[in-house]
């Protein structure tokens, strides 16, 4: 008996020390090369959204500019913290929070490791470190383009917005589609629905369904992976969906009219790429509109959308551009610029 | 042949060699895994490992990261030993957080009260909500699986709406306020990032007690492990404990010697709902100082019935089957930092090594079973 157990034993040792020792001998990170790490929130980063599109922009930097790339993944929010610490130790000169969710984590990892650089998404902090970026978006811009869109689109009169959890975030692209319908056709009624998910496709899926039930004919999800079941209800009802984040036109061709961009990756990209220029904007907060291109209506859109619609969007995104139309971004604003 | 056998029933009981063979079996076949999706398994165990036990930080952060589990493991194993399936610790547990928050934020008291009186409200929360299932069955005979399962949701629903009140929320997050410092339960919490304690710790930055101040360091690991033998305590020494597990062996017998059987129920359920309401609680107290929004079940209490598996359902099963999942979970995060490994391939793997652990329970059961089989079989063949 006690020779077997000193043989499991000494098998377990061995293979412990065995892999400790390659683990060792892996180099950390070189100096050379910039590298740089997103933490996600828990949608993960497979969620056809915004994790995805993060990780899309640190891919292109890996491709164009030779930068290391790595992402973690975030099982709950208890998470965000250990994370960012996991990432710091493997050596990054820059760690992005993908999500508002982790504006705590990143400002406090921020604060206590003012060797190492940090970027957040969705957040713009009142007093940030300088070793910190924030990153948001006028969300509100695009969501007003594809609710004119879908204003203009509707045969029943009806559309209907998904979003995620309420919030600061989520709010831009609510009240920017409400005001887009309305600015397109006063009559047509908005159903509005919010899943209290960023993840439940399932949720998704019956909240749509029972939305195109009511005699909805086009729906705009703003929910991470709940789009996802939007998007499958739209297909299964033969009706329209409108994609978000990502041109997600790619997930249902035939059912997918447009998508409402939120050009994470090419935040993430540009920002990482002032690295190492040397020019990193520690410090700062940026934001994403229709005039520097970082939110936008899909390309795909022409595949359903008519080319004379299409123009009148384009005419509709200059004039916000030149401040001629302001969009709402919450219910406030919403309610000052007279709309209902 | 006889040899064969009496070897194969020596390592059957000897519980030691038995969680080692499995660990290593659990090991190779995760290892078949890693190489099947392009990784090489030696440099990936060596970063779990790696993410584990390299420095004061990681091993402080893997102790911190099993806290909760080791609690809600023991909860289920509670209920189970009593003859109860206690699916609704994920539900507890976000009631007792709640609760912690809630009494954390408004009330105001000196520290020596205040964190006594969090975690006793965040048990007493748990184990009304627990209770709530224990009497539905006792009662109407609503079976406790499926009444935890829906308690789950409607704690997980009441986090949110409690959390989106105008009274509850902080401004500008989607977050709970914090916890008042009185309070807290975590070590040098407020200190360390202070400006002294941030000025210290950049001074004496690599050193042992900078990197452990690194982690999310708490008395959670202490207390925890106290109410580990308290249960064990009262499972295995008082008479509650002894009419309890009788009721879990035999209902109708428990019965038959005078037991009050739906009073344990109801008992047994408010216990394992306390038990795992103060995981909550201990969590917000220690790490997270308020409650959140939550986009999806976080899985600590769902995590716990695997820890009770894995700890044989014995409460001091619990601490080690605890540290081993959240061990496994931390070091696997440093796996996919370095190495890309997609999570779906990083929890298929620590899933394979936790399933050969629980199995060992499954085997010895069948090859008891087919020993009786076969000694029926003699006694009928002898006849």
């Amino acid at each position: 008996m006690k020779r077997i157990n000193a043989l499991l034993a000494s098998i377990v040792l061995l293979v412990f020390v065995g892999a400790g020792a390659f683990a060792a001998a892996e180099p950390e990170a070189d100096d050379d090369t910039i590298s740089v790490g997103m933490v996600t929130d828990v949608g993960g980063v497979n969620d056809n959204s915004f994790n995805q599109s993060a990780w899309e922009g640190l891919q292109r930097a890996e491709s164009e500019l030779g930068i290391e790339v790595s992402y973690l993944e975030s099982g709950q929010g208890s998470d965000y913290g250990p994370n960012m610490d996991t990432m710091y130790d493997t050596g990054k000169d820059l760690i992005w929070g993908v999500g508002f969710l982790m504006a705590d984590a990143i400002l406090e990892a921020a604060t206590a490791n003012p060797d190492t650089n940090y970027a957040i998404i969705d957040f713009a902090y009142a007093d940030t470190p300088d070793n910190l970026v924030g990153v948001v978006f006028a969300a509100q811009e695009p969501s007003f383009l594809v609710g004119y869109i879908a204003g203009k689109m509707t045969e029943t009169g009806t559309v209907g917005f998904v979003g995620g959890i309420a919030g600061a975030v989520i709010d831009g692209f609510d009240y920017g589609f409400h005001a887009g319908v309305q600015y397109a056709n006063p009559e047509v009624t908005v159903l509005r629905q919010y899943a209290d998910s960023f993840t439940d496709a399932a949720i998704g899926k019956s909240i749509a369904t029972q939305m195109y039930l009511e005699g909805a004919d086009i729906i705009f999800a703003a929910a991470g992976l709940v789009g996802d079941g939007v998007i499958e209800a739209a297909r299964e009802q033969d009706l329209w969906a409108i994609g978000v984040d990502r041109d997600q036109n790619y997930l249902a061709p035939d059912h997918v009219m447009t998508s409402a961009m939120k050009r994470v990756d090419s935040a993430i990209f540009q920002i990482s790429a002032t690295l190492q220029d040397g020019v990193f904007p520690g410090g700062e907060t940026f934001l994403f509109n229709l005039a520097n291109e970082g939110v936008g209506v899909a390309p795909t859109s022409d595949i359903h959308v008519p080319a004379d619609l299409l123009a009148e969007v384009d005419d509709l995104s200059q004039m916000i551009i030149d401040g001629e139309i302001s969009v709402p971004f919450d219910e406030a604003s919403f309610g000052e610029m007279g709309y209902e | 042949m006889t040899d064969a056998k009496n070897k194969g029933a020596a390592l059957l009981n000897n519980p030691f060699a038995f969680a080692l063979l499995s660990i290593v079996v659990g090991v190779l076949v995760g290892a078949i895994i890693l190489v099947v999706a392009g990784y090489n398994p030696f440099r990936a165990y060596g970063e779990i490992l790696a993410g584990i036990f390299s420095g004061p930080r990681n091993i402080a952060t893997a102790i911190v990261r099993s806290t909760p589990i080791v609690l809600t493991g023991l909860s289920v194993t509670f209920a189970f030993r009593t003859g109860l399936f206690n699916i609704g610790a994920e539900g507890q547990f976000l009631i007792g957080g709640l609760t912690a928050a809630l009494l954390g934020f408004s009330v105001s008291l000196p520290p020596i009260l205040h964190i006594p009186f969090v975690m006793i409200a965040a048990a007493m929360a748990g184990a009304a909500w627990g209770g709530l299932a224990g009497y539905l069955k006792a009662r109407f005979g609503v079976h406790e699986v499926i009444a935890t399962i829906m308690l789950n949701w409607i704690a997980f629903y009441l986090n949110n709406f409690i959390v989106s009140l105008p009274s509850v929320q902080r401004p500008e997050s989607e977050a709970s306020y914090k916890i008042l410092d009185s309070a807290r339960i975590d070590i040098l919490g407020a200190w360390k990032m202070s400006d002294v304690g941030l000025a210290w710790r950049r001074e004496n930055a690599g050193s042992f007690f900078a990197e452990l101040l690194r982690a999310e360091i708490n008395w959670g690991i202490v207390v925890s492990v106290l109410v580990v033998v308290l249960i064990w305590f009262i499972l295995n020494k008082t008479t509650l404990g002894y009419e309890l597990r009788a009721v879990g062996f035999n209902r109708d017998a428990a019965e038959y010697g005078g037991i009050n059987v739906n009073r344990s129920m109801v008992i047994s359920m408010a216990i394992a709902g306390a038990i795992a309401a103060l995981s909550g609680g201990l969590q917000v107290m220690g790490r997270t100082q308020e409650i959140t929004k939550l986009a999806v079940m976080e899985g600590n209490g769902f995590d716990g019935i695997a820890v009770a598996l894995i700890g044989n359902t014995t409460a001091y099963g619990n601490i080690f089957a605890g540290l081993l999942f959240g061990g496994l979970v931390h070091g696997g995060g440093r796996l996919q930092a370095r190495m890309g490994a997609p999570s779906e391939i990083i929890d298929i793997v620590i899933g394979t090594i936790i399933f050969f652990i629980a199995i060992p329970n499954l085997i010895r059961v069948i090859i008891k079973a087919r020993e009786r089989a076969k000694a029926k079989k003699e006694v009928t063949d002898v006849a």
